[in-house]
């Protein structure tokens, strides 16, 4: 019988995903996988693990990885790819860490244009910590640091991190997709495969952001998550390519 | 090439290159500037990155990232900013990147003053990020020993995969001297060094996931996090100390001092040696390990007391003489602090006030 699937060589074989029921994190670990796999980079690549869910990542991808402290994911590949050009390099981050501790580190590398891919999973929450407010929560949802839900007059608005560095002109390529359907499943796979030819190309800043649902924290079962996702998430941060140079 | 004359700065960064650094992240901080100045023309004539961080944190950070290659990295900064580096280089022990960095130190706490100054002495001895990790740290009394400091720290590091911290102040840091600097290290022998590091360096692997490159500044298991930690604490009690004992044998009274303050106090012992009197002069060398053995040297017989003197107040290396010393001696304090520098004419008081008991 001919085979048609199998799990990619990015994720080591005799794991089994251990992330909550409807995360996604597991959906895009695999289709970075295939992407390398596809690129044939995957004896080349280093994984920058942010801190929070998107660090459970060291304990599935087959290849190297480091891990940076909370928010300097981009200032650690920094140093990475710059003393290593030929290495493949990319950071995995969520909200909290890539908007909020590490907007600086964030703002500075795609204002230099560094030759790295970022992989930015936003769900709106801190996941790992236990659901509290991250600078991309939507106004009136609930946190467990805003029990009353995202105040305007307190807390500000939510974040929207491609088209903040969209004002900057260094960065290459800037997507916003999601992992909420089959069709945006292969989208997403597309805005990776293109943010890492990117960098194969040494065209620079790449980054995807995908907006997922945290069912744990949202306090919603995994069907109902997605409904929330179409529904509130994607009116707030809409999908879309915000930069393709 | 013979002697040049250099700033304490220049001498530290021309000793890193000549060491084999090839990256260099910084954000500037007075009185250190020469560093990175320096640095931003320099690497790049050798094929080496320079990049100015946004932050101490993104450039301790983009070291760590840079160390995890096998590239000889640094970053330099000065005491307040140096508290930015905590994180960074916690991880860096944590997760056995080797990597120096230099505190070129002034007046404190805080934003404190740019003059020089010793206020960082617990902080680079005893806790520089969280986690109760040890580095070597070394303090230069003068711009030669900035020098060769530099280029040895590199091989320091290497050696124990952890960081290691050049203790100086804003007086080595922007004085002239003439200095020897150390040969050049040649293109093959940078390509060498970093190859050596290849088995565990994170630039991508062969897939095979046992010998992959997983650096892990955590871990979530504690059984294994206890391990690694032992496993360092043996590291830290193989560390040699190293100080300059100075005419002890017969010293009625033994000045202590490291860096700056013990090239004043050295100076006041020959002073007081070509009078006559009997001084002599510890001077810790690697600040961390502390060098308490060379306390048992002092003649108790005839030691009247031990003066420490520290560009600090409250005193903050007197805790580790007072172990040393163990009660068997007084031992009083020569102190100035905010970035006053100390003065020669000062320790000779104290000095002579401690021998006149």
């Amino acid at each position: 019988m001919e085979k048609v699937y199998e799990r990619t060589k990015g994720i080591q074989e005799d794991k089994v995903s251990g992330f909550c029921p409807g995360c996604m994190h597991s959906t895009i670990a695999k289709l970075i996988g295939e992407v390398l796999e596809e690129l044939d980079v995957l004896d080349r690549t280093v994984l920058v693990e942010g801190v929070g869910c998107c660090g459970l990542l060291m304990d599935y991808v087959s290849y190297d990885n480091t891990c940076a402290p909370h928010g300097r994911a981009c200032a650690v590949a920094t140093g990475i790819k710059r003393t290593n050009p030929d290495t493949i390099c990319y950071t995995y981050q969520g909200d909290g860490d890539l908007a909020a501790i590490g907007l600086g580190e964030t703002m500075s590398a795609a204002n230099r244009g560094e030759n790295f891919t970022v992989i930015f999973v936003n769900n709106g929450i801190y996941g790992m910590t236990g659901g509290q407010l991250a600078p991309t929560t939507l106004v009136g949802m609930k946190a467990t640091t805003a029990v009353n839900g995202r105040d305007p007059k307190e807390h500000g608005y939510p974040m929207h991190m491609c088209e903040i560095l969209n004002q900057l002109e260094a960065p290459a390529y800037l997507e916003r997709c999601s992992c909420n359907t089959p069709k945006n499943v292969r989208a997403t796979k597309r805005a990776i495969k293109k943010a890492f030819q990117n960098q194969i190309d040494g065209k620079g800043f790449s980054l995807v952001e995908i907006v997922t649902s945290c069912p744990t924290n949202w306090g919603m079962d995994a069907l109902k998550s997605l409904d929330f996702l179409e529904e509130k998430m994607f009116k707030e941060f809409p999908l879309g390519v915000f930069r393709d140079r | 090439m013979g002697r040049v004359l250099m700033k304490g700065c220049e001498a530290i960064a021309e000793a890193a290159v000549r060491a084999g650094c090839r990256f260099y992240a910084g954000y500037p901080i007075t009185p250190q500037n020469e560093i990175p100045e320096y640095l931003s023309r320099r690497l790049p004539e050798v094929g080496g990155v320079f990049v100015q961080g946004e932050s101490e944190i993104a450039s301790v950070n983009m070291v760590y990232g840079a160390g995890q290659t096998g590239t000889r990295s640094m970053t330099t900064s000065s005491s307040t900013g140096v508290s930015l580096y905590s994180e960074g280089i916690a991880f860096c022990a944590s997760a056995r990147i080797p990597i120096v960095y230099v505190n070129v130190a002034r007046g404190g706490p805080g934003i404190g003053s740019i003059q020089p100054s010793q206020q960082d002495y617990l902080q680079a001895t005893k806790a520089s990020g969280n986690g109760g990790f040890q580095m070597i740290v070394l303090a230069p009394s003068t711009v030669q020993e900035a020098a060769d400091m530099t280029y040895r720290a590199f091989d320091l590091a290497d050696r124990d995969r952890n960081p290691v911290l050049i203790l100086s102040d804003g007086v080595i840091g922007t004085i002239m001297e003439p200095v020897e600097l150390p040969p050049a290290k040649t293109e093959e022998e940078v390509k060498a060094n970093k190859e050596s590091k290849r088995s565990w360096a994170c630039v991508g692997h062969k897939l095979d996931v046992a010998h992959r490159s997983w650096i892990q500044p955590g871990t979530f298991l504690p059984a294994r996090l206890e391990e690694r930690n032992k496993a360092a604490a043996e590291m830290y009690a193989s560390w040699e100390p190293e100080a300059e004992e100075y005419l002890l044998e017969d010293a009625e009274i033994v000045i202590t001092a490291y860096g700056i303050s013990a090239r004043i106090a050295k100076s006041v012992v020959d002073d007081m040696r070509r009078e006559g009197k009997k001084a002599g002069l510890i001077r810790p060398i690697t600040v961390n390990p502390f060098p308490y053995a060379s306390y048992e040297k002092i003649n108790y017989g005839v030691c009247k007391g031990i003066l420490d003197v520290e560009m600090a107040i409250p005193a903050l290396m007197v805790q580790d003489v007072k172990m040393g010393v163990k009660g068997r001696a007084p031992i009083e304090t020569c102190l100035c602090s905010g970035g006053n520098i100390m003065r020669k004419g000062t320790v000779r008081k104290a000095a002579e006030e401690l021998l006149l008991r």
